[in-house]
């Protein structure tokens, strides 16, 4: 891999070897026009890692367009590192969710713990201190020996990053489907905490300013790892190892402290995380963004490994590094920090005004590019788009519906599938309270995490529902946003906005690319209707395996603002005699259910409808009455219906409930109606709660441990007691792991 | 009375701990950044956990040559109170202020949650304002805490009164339980939960803080008698 043997401009051109990166014959073609000559390799390089789907959005440029991603509060939309939303006092939250999935699937454990790294990166970049994280995972069934070893390491590599780093994993969700057989999802989420002053922006201003480097060196992984993950999996792809970076905690954490403390110093005047595409993408976006250019010398690039071509600099992922611009003459403060913390720093370059990134190495300029060509002017592409056999197909469907004798038996079993069950085994590995702020540990609707010095907390989740999106794209989109919201509601906070991690399968297939269109209308609406803007994400695509997508699933990460500790509530019941009411219709809708998913093997017909209006009326009054202090719990009915929002309001108590659910009985347990709730209410407050939140009464919390569920000509439907249900919940996922089938 | 945080590269739990003294306990406390070799004026050592050096070596293995910890030994040596949590307790095993060796936890897991411990000895200026056999509610979150000596070890432990804390459930394989343990002199304690999670009510737990107050109570009594 020496200079010596890197093909020349002519040869890149003559054998194509531009393929191999990602580019298409046109894009290189568009690259040469733009240089006015034949790119060579290192610059070949440039081009086809910014281009790639990962770094410009080529594919989803003109659907992520369609999303509201401005609101009074929001001070940092889309664009740089992470959103920033206004929670008052001069503080704001910074938030952002990236997905992790290929690098997952081929090396779990470095795979899932970088995209900790990465995510942790672009918070702190910003200037904000992460004080949360969350993640979402989606996994095939747990039955193959294969997703419980990714299961088992993703989890793994996950706590291995965060618990070192001192960020409390507060939340999350994990859904298995074999869908994602060969291809998991890992997406990881991070919340920061910033005052306003300390604001950063990743910009390479004032020309004659100097360009550093700090943190770890470079080294030869990772390199190309954007374009891998913007490529399809394949039986190959074990062979992309080493496009898979490794991780360091350690690193990170100096590296985290270590800015936090150069964010405080009028010599700092840009910083950005080297995250994909490395070098190329931290360099030629933060002059892009400033309208100036950057010089780098990398001969001073501190380097891991002797004999590193400029095209492996340029291209290596390697974890735990920022691109710094500072005031010229002012480098020794900054060294100085750094210094203090045991890391690196070099100075690599300098801010110029030409808007051209240009590379020099051994004395030879051996690349030299514009910068807006490489972070700004990639190919736009609108895929053509098909409505998929499968869903007219689903359309026409009858509704179906289960036949069941044993209701009690039904729900136990509703208990045990992984996706429902506790996740204990999951997040007990998490160190979920360092920093001393969780007040809502794992396993509620939303993690609540106080703000230390104020009255304030903020609540935050992670949620989808792919099934709902695969059954329909639109309506499943609208559900995303509005589930993730009904969670932040029912911890008694206000939703602020969103991140979202969009994860399909290649947008080259027209079927994949109308899910794509569609799923985004839906979920635009929702933000609309909901007041919910989107102030960042990452798109995911090619998330297929030997040719089989992954459901839509764009994963909704949102945070909600907490006015004061008060308000916060939780799932649980909490005192025998409280009333139990419930919030919303239920109609015997089942597509995509858990019920169908666990009596059929698989999903089929329609997904539950929804209307946003009424939505956002049940979620307003449910966020009134909480505030009133007349709630005292709160759940959303989402999975596995009201049977299983019940037993969940109950596990963990030592109280009872006895329920009456007028209607079929069968719909009124398990069906997967939307915008509904159950809450607890004291006797004290029934006459002023009924007042404010128009509700169904089914029953009141008692001090015998089991749930008796009646229909309406008073006859018992089922009798289980809490602890049955908590062995099924509880044991479900532990019990699976062990199996050595 | 004056704290130090002893803070080491990878330290995480220092702010937890700061903030336990300064705003639940109301005590004064600073950070010492382990490069110093000084703990003149202060009356506590606080070590915290984390990761210090990553743990990439032995947990504790590369902090304990931190130059700060001959000013450790010294305040040990001199009788001030000195509490190891976590990766605190880890660094003054590999410190030899207290005996005994970390392995990994039993189940070969990080585990993080609530534990239950019982005070085993409630005589110590750690633990005054406990009973004994209280049960207490203080979270753990390690993946080393499996906490090992040998026979002749456990049994002067046993005899001297050392084992301060034992898990109910033995939820790492530690031997016998033993969640934290003293030094002969009774002046330095090393614990596996974070009493500095168990402080407020409002994040589950404020059983953590009595251990703090018997701290500062012991100091002030002690203080009054000897001037």
């Amino acid at each position: 891999m020496s200079l010596l043997l890197e093909p020349t401009a002519e040869r890149v051109k003559e054998e194509k070897l531009y393929l191999e990166m990602g580019l298409t014959d046109a894009e290189f073609e568009l690259a040469e026009s733009i240089l006015g000559r034949t790119p060579n390799y290192t610059e070949t390089g440039l081009f086809s890692v910014m281009w790639s789907e990962h770094c410009s959005y080529k594919n989803s440029k003109v659907l992520l367009r369609k999303f509201p991603t401005e609101g009074e509060k929001v001070l940092q939309g889309p664009g740089e590192g992470a959103g920033i939303i206004d929670i008052g006092d001069s503080q704001a939250v910074v938030f952002k969710i990236e997905s992790h999935n290929h690098p997952s699937a081929i090396e779990p454990y470095q795979g899932a713990a970088t995209g900790v790294g990465g995510i942790l990166r672009d918070v702190f970049s910003m200037g904000a201190r992460p004080i949360s994280l969350l993640n979402s995972l989606r996994f095939g069934e747990l039955t193959s020996p294969k997703v419980r070893y990714l299961f088992e390491e993703v989890v793994a590599g996950i706590a291995g990053y965060g618990n070192c780093i001192g960020v409390p994993t507060v939340g999350g969700e994990v859904q298995f489907d074999p869908c994602y057989e060969g291809n998991p999802l890992v997406n990881a989420m991070c919340v920061g905490l910033i005052d306003h002053k300390d604001i950063q922006k990743g910009q390479a201003k004032g020309v004659g300013n100097t360009v550093m480097y700090v943190g770890a060196s470079t080294g030869r992984d990772g390199i190309h790892g954007a374009t891998f993950a913007s490529e399809e999996l394949s039986e190959d792809s074990d062979e992309k190892r080493p496009a898979v970076q490794v991780g360091d905690p350690f690193m990170e954490k100096l590296l985290l402290e270590a800015c936090l403390e150069l964010i405080q110093s009028d010599a700092l005047v840009g910083i950005q995380d080297m995250g994909a595409a490395g070098l190329t993408s931290s360099s030629a976006e933060m002059a892009s963004k400033a309208g100036s250019g950057i010089e780098m010398n990398l001969d001073l690039i501190p380097q891991r490994e002797k004999g590193m071509t400029p095209y492996e600099m340029m291209l290596s992922e390697s974890q735990e590094r920022m691109l710094i611009v500072v005031k010229k003459g002012r480098e020794q403060e900054i060294k100085e920090i750094v210094d203090r913390w045991g890391l690196l720093s070099a100075e690599v370059g300098v801010v110029t005004d030409d808007k051209r990134l240009r590379l020099l190495h051994n004395g030879d300029i051996v690349a030299d590019v514009p910068v807006d060509a490489l972070a700004e002017e990639a190919p736009v592409y609108h895929k053509p788009s098909k409505v998929p056999a499968y869903y007219e197909e689903f359309q026409k469907q009858e509704a179906w519906t289960p036949e069941i004798d044993d209701p009690k038996e039904t729900l136990v079993q509703l208990l045990a599938q992984p996706t429902i069950a506790s996740k204990e085994w999951v997040y007990d590995q998490y160190d979920h309270m360092v920093q001393t702020n969780t007040v809502v540990t794992p396993g509620s609707d939303a993690a609540v995490v106080r703000i230390r010095g104020t009255r304030k907390a903020l609540a935050m989740t992670t949620d989808c529902n792919s099934r709902y999106l695969y059954l329909d794209p639109e309506v499943g989109g609208q559900i995303a946003i509005a589930e993730a919201a009904r969670n932040i509601v029912c911890s008694g906070a206000t939703p602020l906005g969103l991140t979202d991690g969009l994860n399909y399968g290649s947008p080259d297939k027209p079927e994949i690319f109308w899910q794509l269109e569609k799923s985004t209308d839906g979920m635009s609406e929702a933000c609309r209707v909901l007041e919910t803007p989107v102030i960042g994400g990452n798109v995911s695509l090619y998330n297929e395996t030997n040719g089989v997508a992954v459901y839509p699933t764009p994963v909704i990460g949102m945070v909600g603002l907490i006015e004061d500790v008060d308000h916060i509530t939780t799932q649980t019941f909490k005192e025998a005699g409280d009333f139990i009411y419930l919030i919303g219709d239920t109609k015997a809708e089942f597509g995509g259910s858990e019920l169908q998913k666990m009596l059929n093997g698989s999903i089929s017909g329609k997904a539950p409808t929804l209307d946003l209006e009424v939505e956002k009326a049940h979620q307003n009054m449910l966020l009134t009455a909480i505030k009133s202090g007349l709630v005292a719990s709160a759940h959303d009915v989402a999975e596995g219906g009201v049977g299983v929002a019940l037993a969940e309001s109950l596990i963990g108590t030592e109280l009872g409930a006895d329920a009456v659910l007028n209607g079929e009985i069968i719909s009124q347990l398990f069906a997967e109606s939307q915008s509904r709730f159950i809450v607890s209410v004291k006797p004290a407050n029934q006459a002023q709660f009924e007042q404010v939140v128009k509700a169904t009464l089914i029953g009141y919390v008692t001090n015998d441990p089991s749930l008796v569920v009646k229909s309406a000509d008073e006859k018992t439907v089922l009798n289980v007691s809490v602890d049955e249900m908590t062995k099924a919940w509880k044991g479900a996922i532990p019990c699976l792991l062990k199996s050595k089938a | 009375m004056k704290f130090a945080v002893i803070v080491f590269p990878g330290s995480n739990c220092d702010a937890d701990m700061y903030h336990a003294i300064s705003d639940a306990l109301g005590a004064e406390a600073e950070y010492v950044w382990h490069h110093e070799t000084s703990l003149q004026g202060f009356d506590g050592i606080l070590l915290p956990g984390g990761f210090s050096h990553g743990d990439y070596l032995r947990s504790g293995a590369i902090a304990r040559f931190a130059p700060i910890m001959k000013a450790v030994i010294e305040a040990a040596k001199e009788g001030k109170p000195v509490l190891g949590v976590c990766n605190g307790f880890q660094i003054l095993l590999e410190a030899g202020l207290l005996p005994g060796a970390m392995k990994r936890n039993e189940g070969l897991k990080f585990i993080c949650r609530p534990a239950v411990l019982t005070v085993e000895n409630e005589k110590t200026m750690f633990t005054a304002g406990y009973e004994k056999g209280q049960e207490i509610t203080i979270p753990v979150a390690h993946g080393e805490g499996n906490y090992e000596c040998d026979d002749a070890t456990f049994n002067e432990l046993e005899k001297n009164g050392q084992i301060i804390f034992r898990y109910q459930d033995n939820i790492n394989g530690s031997r016998h339980q033993i969640a934290g343990i003293m030094n002969e002199a009774g002046n330095v304690l090393g614990m596996m939960p974070h009493p500095e999670r168990a402080v407020e009510a409002l994040l589950g737990s404020d059983d953590g803080l009595a251990l703090f107050q018997s701290i500062v109570r012991n100091w002030r009594e002690t203080h009054v008698a000897t001037t």
